[in-house]
């Protein structure tokens, strides 16, 4: 069973995004989404200071199976990206809530917020697909 | 063993080396290289040996079953390799005039036609060098045409998710945005939300029909009205071709290009790297816009017909005209097959897939589309496997390589979770059918019984479970001179 923080909201397409105290959003994929995709050999991230809309392709992830775009859940600007997965994208795979996280951004309308699912939704979200 | 390593200073296969250096043509001295190549030093018998060794570790199509789904892996006649070698053939240069390689033009004249003929296009051209550059051929004709009317705010290609690879990084290449199509549950393009996504932005959409779930998209003409009426263009994906070969062309679904693969349906040898073809066909209104050359007939002569007629052309794709080779094995594939013989190759690739994908369904696998008709594949999902025992379809797929069959494509289309995708061709009979159904019913039992003979597996072949993260992330594949 894959593990679903309820801290967390999700995004369809497979994305989890954290608010941190000072109103930025941390944004990984979800530990389903790392599961399906297997071993981890690359991560692109976005640029700081890029802005992008919601549900824009914003990174990639590049698996032995597939290589993945990772849509970010608001619209907003990047301010960090996680420079530790140039060299070990592999901390996806083990640590995909954590360190995994790939990147943080600010929300321009904090509302959109609102349109992501909270665990229990992506928890059936996720059984729902599974046919 | 690598050959560097078997070298000995000194060492010679005198059959190839020049007698002296007097039989060298007069090289500048300041353009001789002033140290020794890097090359290995063996005896010819030494390199005999090794490279037919190397060639007898390889899995290949001559000597396994080799279901690898959306590849088309399938018997590539002997006889078209003996006639593309006829001195004749080999001889001529491609600067040649035209007077003096009728014969060949004539050849490539009738291949042209001949895929005009099976897929339904008014125009090809031959000279794409490969699948790829096929592709990018296509969406750069489909923007040379918008281009052409003036309408350049079109910057979108829809992309099924279900696509290769391949079609969201030809769109990329040619400078569009990409947007992705969902998939029903019954396999099927989400029709509702490509309505949602066309509009003025649209400047076509990417399709393979049958699409990689190994079904046929049967609202295909709604999805071509769809587009169309958005003023966008259809590019068909050739990679499917052989399910469908001399039964439905896509030129009548409402395609406007589509590019072809040589090495699957027309059986030329895969590349692996080597030279390749993807011609393209297009409607009338993207003739102009292919590239060059392409033969032409006057009804007595055959001719290119290059830039100079043709002012709005994309182009040229590689230096010539293509792979002349590679050509001209599928001009003799399907000059062999004939018409009657094309219906033939979609009969039986999908008469092998739906009684492989009903033998399966019988020996109690899960197929991922039930109750649809396979095409020319099918996929197998693993899920319950993976669930219940813990094995997954990369365990399957290695064990098979132990029973001597290669392994199908595994974990494409993503869709499916723990897939095989299945495509054992036309050229297989039904005793090799069915020895692959043995072997998957014995290794789903080992699965059950023995899972660590799946977990280890390769067992039998020259090496074992490799590291894919390692070969990926840290590729090796030129001699630095030094053996570790």
């Amino acid at each position: 069973m894959s593990n679903i923080p309820v801290d967390l909201k999700y995004a369809k397409t497979h994305e989890w995004a954290r608010v941190n105290d000072d109103g930025s959003i941390t944004v990984g994929i979800s530990d389903s989404a790392q599961d399906q995709l297997g071993d981890m050999v690359f991560v692109e991230v976005p640029e700081t200071g890029q802005g992008v809309a919601a549900g824009e392709a914003s990174a990639v992830v590049e698996s032995v199976k597939a290589a993945s775009d990772v849509y970010a859940p608001v619209a907003g600007e990047i301010v960090e990206v996680n420079e530790g997965l140039a060299d070990s994208p592999e901390t996806i795979n083990t640590d995909v809530y954590g360190n995994g996280w790939i990147f943080r951004m600010t929300a321009s309308d904090k509302s959109e917020l609102d349109k992501l699912m909270d665990a229990e939704t992506y928890e059936s979200f996720l059984a729902s697909e599974d046919h | 063993m690598l050959i560097f390593e078997q070298s000995r200073a000194g060492r010679r296969a005198h059959v190839q080396a020049p007698a002296s250096a007097e039989d060298t043509p007069d090289i500048p001295e300041s353009l001789l290289r002033e140290t020794r190549p890097l090359l290995p030093e063996a005896s010819e018998m030494q390199v005999v040996r090794h490279y037919t060794r190397l060639s007898q570790k390889n899995f290949s199509i001559d000597t396994q079953f080799y279901p690898l789904g959306s590849c088309t892996m399938k018997y590539n006649p002997r006889a078209c390799n003996t006639l593309a070698m006829l001195p004749g053939f080999l001889a001529r240069h491609p600067l040649a005039p035209e007077s003096m390689g009728q014969g060949f033009l004539a050849c490539m004249y009738e291949l042209q036609e001949m895929l005009k003929a099976v897929t339904g296009m008014p125009a090809v051209s031959l000279t794409p060098a490969a699948g790829a550059q096929g592709e990018f051929t296509g969406v750069a004709m489909i923007r040379a045409w918008h281009d052409a009317n003036g309408d350049t705010g079109r910057n979108e290609i829809l992309v099924p998710d279900a696509a290769h690879g391949t079609n969201p990084a030809t769109a990329t290449m040619c400078g569009y945005q990409v947007h992705e199509i969902p998939t029903g549950k019954d396999g099927d393009v989400d029709v509702d939300a490509l309505r949602e996504a066309v509009g003025a932005h649209t400047a076509g959409i990417m399709l393979t029909n049958p699409s990689t779930l190994g079904v046929f998209e049967r609202r295909i003409e709604e999805i071509a009205a769809i587009i169309h009426e958005a003023g966008g263009l259809l590019y068909y994906d050739g990679a499917n071709l052989n399910a469908i070969l001399g039964k439905v062309r896509p030129g009548d679904m409402g395609f406007d290009v589509i590019h072809m693969n040589l090495h699957k349906t027309f059986s030329t040898p895969h590349g692996g790297g080597g030279p390749g073809a993807g011609p393209v066909g297009v409607s009338k209104r993207l003739e102009p816009f292919l590239p060059v050359p392409v033969v032409g007939y006057d009804g007595d002569e055959y001719y290119w017909i290059t830039e100079d007629v043709r002012p709005q052309s994309i182009g040229r794709l590689s230096t010539f005209m293509g792979n002349a080779g590679v050509l001209m094995r599928a001009y003799i594939y399907a000059r062999m097959l004939g018409s009657e013989g094309m219906h033939r190759v979609a009969d039986f690739a999908t008469l092998n897939a739906n009684y492989l994908m009903a033998k399966l369904t019988d020996a109690g696998f899960d197929v991922a589309f039930p109750e649809r008709r396979a095409t020319h594949e099918f996929i197998v999902t693993l899920k319950r496997q993976q669930k219940e025992l813990g094995i997954t379809a990369m365990d399957f797929a290695k064990r098979l390589l132990d029973y001597n069959m290669h392994a199908p494509t595994t974990y494409f289309p993503m869709l499916v979770p723990e897939c095989l995708l299945i495509e054992p061709t036309e050229t297989e009979c039904k005793e090799d059918l069915d020895a692959f159904v043995d072997a998957m019913v014995k290794i789903q039992q080992e699965a059950e019984t023995a899972p660590e003979l799946l977990k280890e597996a390769p067992h039998t072949q020259p090496v074992r479970r490799l590291d894919e993260v390692r070969a990926a992330k840290q590729l090796d594949l030129v001699w630095s001179g030094k053996v570790d």
